[in-house]
């Protein structure tokens, strides 16, 4: 293998797991540093600066963080990420006076349609720039789906109005109750760009026998929004919910809140084939949802004008040597007694307001095309953004979008290229601080995973306002960032030095170095200290060694970051470096054009 | 030495032996030697040699005089006991536990301090008793411990770390126990594992004493320019003249495995030691030619490794005392005391 390239920020990138796996590229390790000092504020800040949301997500982000996590591949449970998020946004002092305010006008003026966490995100990014915000939401609240379909025992709407605030007082003209019906007339304002954050607001319908023949029948997510604005505040006692989603375990716990006892998740596949998160399925289960499986939906049975129940095919399915499930086959028919049903079976974007004489191309879903890497559609200037550009995913998706639609935006006022990006960089700090000390906490700490403590169950069902977790306590949280392996602290080598002793491979925990005669990187992989068999991390070689011309190959994948290979290196050829990925946002492009511009 | 311990975590895909270990069960305490020194990677291959040859660890006795050397029984084999002795006097006491329970593997640790200088006298007689045990010297060609004076295998004008040079003849062990009719000489660098291990594999399987010498360079006062036992002099001088694959005695010997002209060594249990010639005419049976060969590399300036000589005929202590088949300690009281009248009876012979 060729010696690899770590002036490349995408290695050492990788190598932090959670970050990589973050769409806005949150830097955890540090800001879980961060709260290992008690710096709380600063850790909020730090979230803030790429996630925008941190006392929202730290209660209901995706977390594609926490699977992607190396702790998890030490002892199976990941780093609780997202729940110290929240300790950050918990314990954070008021930073209003830290946030850079909005910018003397630049003149230019932007529309930004639907106030969801797209829109918002490209509002806080646009404007310190000194962007002129005009931002219309059909709704008498800003927030989207976070307000009207993340129920409120899992969101508290202070937790919401809150962080909206802090972008919105800064000088947004927000303008509520405004649908916008055209886009036509909405281009006519003059405005120098426009950004489209409505959402994907069409919850699929199931069209079975029967499905017209009752009102109690419900599509998941305008239900939970009509639950949200308060215009409905019961259900009946039986309630089945179809489909096994995310939207479906709202669904299930926001109806036993409204008075449903039975309340049953109605499931197509196995479990291994559910779309709902490990965590989102626990809560559930815990407050008592049944979900059933391999039950596909037949029939509404309604019988004098009154929803008495369902009917289901029992299904079997075969799951082949890959793991992959058959189409499954019926065996049975079962009819499931209900009062009401949800339909919990996903979302469409829709956008019946933008006319299609516009130059705006459609595709075969009926949705504008959207560039990729730039957001904007094929009417120069205009940009899409969170769940309205390619379909339902989820807030910290949006917020990455909204991080790059400002950018585009921000070039597109300033008349320069929209694809001429800044390139992201990476900085390098040493962190020894002596012989055998570090500036991070670099003993391993072989603690479990720290349980969420929950409310208990009868004070949770009074109201539908009260927040299940309970967040962690100092002491909680204290005990779980030391389970962080810090793996922004980069083993870096410079192979000069290396007089091939031995000492680092010997001492390695996890096995993760070796010495050894080039090879192929398949070659390689098999003939590591211990085989490196998952392919998504990648190895580090070095360049050849001076003394037998050999290579140090180290495996990223298990490295616990513990420094005992620099401890234990004589000569000093490997270091621990704190790495810190530098991500431009749309005030570092400004900086830049200025600096061009000054020469 | 480092302020945090290695942690106990271990690669989720590390390979267990045939008793159910994985490598890490085979480490001892953390090192507290200098960053680097060479000693820890002949730790880390004698845990690599133990775990392949799936030995339980509290079947093995570390035995051990004074020196850093002597201090690495410690970082390996947590399990096995120990018995760390006065300086120079490691070969007395192995041969008086092995006299006691020859059912114990035995591994002595000694340094080029310990067993050429101090402890001289006591090496030969261990070689001379043929005591079953590996005896693994850590050579460095100083005294690390007391802070790197010149020992008794520094070569003649190797200098020391402020310059100045040795003048002294250099005992060299492996001459020494080969001329001394050792059964197994062989020599080894700590930071050649691939060559190692295989020696010690097959040292701790042959049947008597078998003396390793590894060239195991102190990084702190002899990794210098102008040091004959410095990483980069042995990457330059090392002369491999034998390798010495170890076949244990439960693998099955395959025609890919044993390509011609190799040369297989049966040992008493069964397992086997292939030999791998560099030089082709050179044959690890014949004494003399070991030790002309040994003396002529060290003319030349390098140094010769590899197993440089075997006898599997040589009768080891207990078959030469005629002692009982089973261990002293595994005697009940009567039998290994059979009191005033036995005794009496004994000495009436001697009237
Ligand atoms: C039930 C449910 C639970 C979810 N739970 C989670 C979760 O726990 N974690 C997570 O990360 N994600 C979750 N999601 C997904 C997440 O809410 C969305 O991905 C995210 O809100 C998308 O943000 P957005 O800004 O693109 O759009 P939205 O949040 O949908 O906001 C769009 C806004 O535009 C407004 N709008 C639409 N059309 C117009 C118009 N023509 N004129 C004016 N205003 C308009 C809408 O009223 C809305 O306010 C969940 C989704 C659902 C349905
Ligand atoms: C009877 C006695 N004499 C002298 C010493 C001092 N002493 C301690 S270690 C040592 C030499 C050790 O050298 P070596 O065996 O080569 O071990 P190394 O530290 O080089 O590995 C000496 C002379 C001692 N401990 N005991
Ligand atoms: S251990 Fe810490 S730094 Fe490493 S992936 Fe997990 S949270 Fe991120
Ligand atoms: S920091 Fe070094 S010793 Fe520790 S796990 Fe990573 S490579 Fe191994
Ligand atoms: S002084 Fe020399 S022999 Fe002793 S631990 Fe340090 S490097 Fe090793
Ligand atoms: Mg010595």
């Amino acid at each position: 293998m060729k010696p690899t390239d770590t002036s490349d920020p995408q290695h050492y990138h990788r190598v932090v797991d959670c970050q990589f796996g973050c769409p806005a590229h949150t830097d955890v390790p540090h800001y879980i540093r961060q709260i290992a000092q008690g710096q709380f504020t600063e850790a909020y800040l730090e979230n803030r600066k790429s996630n925008v949301f941190p006392g929202i997500l730290g209660r209901v982000c995706d977390r594609p963080c926490e699977p992607a996590c190396r702790r998890g591949r030490i002892d199976e449970k990941p780093v609780a990420i997202c729940r110290l998020k929240r300790v950050a946004a918990d314990l954070s002092d008021d930073i209003r006076d830290r946030l850079p305010q909005k910018g003397e006008s630049n003149g230019k003026r932007v529309a930004l349609v639907g106030a969801g966490c797209a829109s918002l995100t490209v509002a806080n990014d646009l404007l310190p720039l000194g962007y002129d915000l005009v931002m219309f939401e059909q709704h008498a609240v800003p927030g989207g789906l976070m307000r009207t379909n993340i129920p409120s025992f899992r969101l508290p709407p202070e937790v919401l109005d809150d962080e909206i605030n802090l972008i919105v007082e800064r000088g947004v003209d927000l303008r509520l109750n405004t649908r916008i019906d055209s886009m036509k007339e909405l281009l006519n304002e003059g405005f120098d760009a426009v950004f489209v954050g409505t959402g994907a607001p069409k919850g699929k319908d199931l069209d079975l026998p029967g499905r017209h023949d009752t009102d109690r029948i419900h599509i998941g997510i305008d239900w939970l929004e009509s639950v949200a604005f308060e215009h409905r505040d019961s259900i009946g006692e039986r309630v089945l919910i179809i489909g096994v989603g995310n939207t479906a375990m709202d669904c299930c716990r926001t109806s036993l809140r409204l008075g449903g006892t039975d309340v049953k998740v109605m499931a197509r596949k196995p479990r291994g084939w559910f779309k709902a998160s490990e965590w989102e399925l626990e809560d559930a289960e815990e407050e008592n949802v049944e979900i059933l499986v391999n039950h596909s939906p037949k029939e509404f049975v309604v019988e004098n004008g009154k929803l008495i129940g369902m009917k289901f095919d029992k299904m079997e399915y075969e799951i082949d040597d890959d793991g992959n499930l058959s189409r499954g086959e019926v065996v049975s028919e079962e009819f499931i007694p209900c009062d009401d049903v949800i339909l919990a079976i996903g979302q469409d974007n829709a956008f019946p307001w933008i006319e299609r004489d516009l130059d705006m191309e459609f595709n075969k879903w009926d949705a504008p095309e959207v560039d990729r890497n730039n957001y904007q559609s094929t009417v120069p200037g205009v940009f899409f953004g969170g769940d309205a550009a390619w379909g339902p995913e989820n807030i910290i998706w949006a917020v990455e979008h909204g991080h790059q639609a400002a950018i585009s935006i921000h070039k597109h006022c300033s008349g320069e290229d929209i694809d001429d990006r800044l390139p992201r960089g990476m900085n390098l700090l040493s962190t020894k601080m002596g012989i055998h000390e570090w500036s991070f906490s670099n003993d391993f700490d072989g603690s479990p995973r720290t349980q969420m403590q929950h409310v208990d169950l009868t004070e949770r069902f009074k109201k539908i306002s009260v927040e299940v977790e309970l967040g962690f306590d100092p002491e909680q949280a204290a005990r779980e960032v030391e389970r962080c392996l810090n793996c922004d602290v980069q083993t870096v080598f410079a192979e000069k030095l290396c007089i091939e002793c031995d000492a680092c491979i010997d001492i390695c925990p996890v096995l993760c170095l070796t010495i050894t005669e080039n090879g192929e990187e398949d070659d390689l992989r098999g003939r590591l200290s211990a085989p490196a068999e998952n392919k998504d991390q990648v190895l580090y070689v070095s360049d050849e060694l001076p003394q037998t011309k050999r290579v140090m190959v180290k495996d990223e994948d298990l490295c616990v970051h513990c420094g005992l290979c620099a401890e234990r290196c004589p000569t000093g050829a490997w270091d621990m470096r704190k790495s810190r990925l530098l991500v431009p946002f749309a005030v570092d492009e400004a900086k830049s054009t200025e600096e061009r511009k000054a020469g | 030495m480092s302020y945090i311990k290695k942690p106990k975590i271990s690669h989720p895909g590390l390979p267990r032996n045939a008793i159910g270990l994985t490598l890490r069960d085979y480490e001892g305490s953390m090192s507290t030697l200098c960053a680097g020194c060479g000693h820890d990677s002949v730790s880390a291959a004698i845990i690599q040699a133990y775990f392949d040859l799936s030995i339980e660890p509290h079947r093995v006795a570390k035995i051990s005089g004074i020196g850093c050397s002597s201090k690495t029984p410690t970082y390996f084999l947590g399990g096995a006991h120990g018995f760390n002795s006065v300086h120079g006097r490691m070969p007395s006491i192995a041969t008086g536990a092995n006299a006691a329970n020859r059912e114990m593997q035995y591994i002595g640790v000694s340094g080029d301090g310990d067993s050429l200088s101090i402890g001289l006298g006591q090496f030969g007689h261990a070689i001379r008793r043929n005591i079953n045990m590996m005896y693994v010297i850590e050579n460095n060609g100083v005294y690390g411990l007391t802070k790197g004076q010149f020992s008794a295998s520094a070569d003649v004008g190797s200098t020391a770390k402020k310059g100045e040079a040795n003048p002294y003849q250099p005992i060299d062990p492996v001459s020494m126990a080969i001329s001394l009719g050792c059964s197994f000489v062989a020599r080894g660098f700590s930071g050649d594992k691939e060559h190692l291990v295989p020696l010690l594999k097959a040292a701790i399987t042959h049947p008597g004493f078998a003396l390793l010498d590894v060239i195991s360079p102190c990084v702190t006062f002899n990794d210098h320019e102008g040091s004959t036992k410095s990483y980069e002099f042995m990457r330059e001088n090392e002369r491999a003249t034998v390798y010495a694959d170890f076949i244990p005695n439960h693998e099955e010997i395959t025609a890919s495995s044993e390509p011609g002209g190799l040369e297989t060594i049966t040992m008493h249990d069964g397992s086997r030691i292939r030999l791998r010639r560099v030089a082709q005419d050179y044959d690890p049976g014949n004494r003399a030619q070991a030790f002309s060969h040994v003396e002529e590399c060290s003319r030349a300036g390098e140094i010769a490794t590899g197993l440089l000589y075997l006898d599997t005929g040589v009768a080891e202590m207990h078959e030469l005392a005629g002692t009982t088949e089973d261990s002293l300690s595994s005697l009940d009281y009567s039998r290994l005391n059979p009191g005033n009248e036995a005794l009496a009876k004994l000495q009436q012979r001697w009237r």
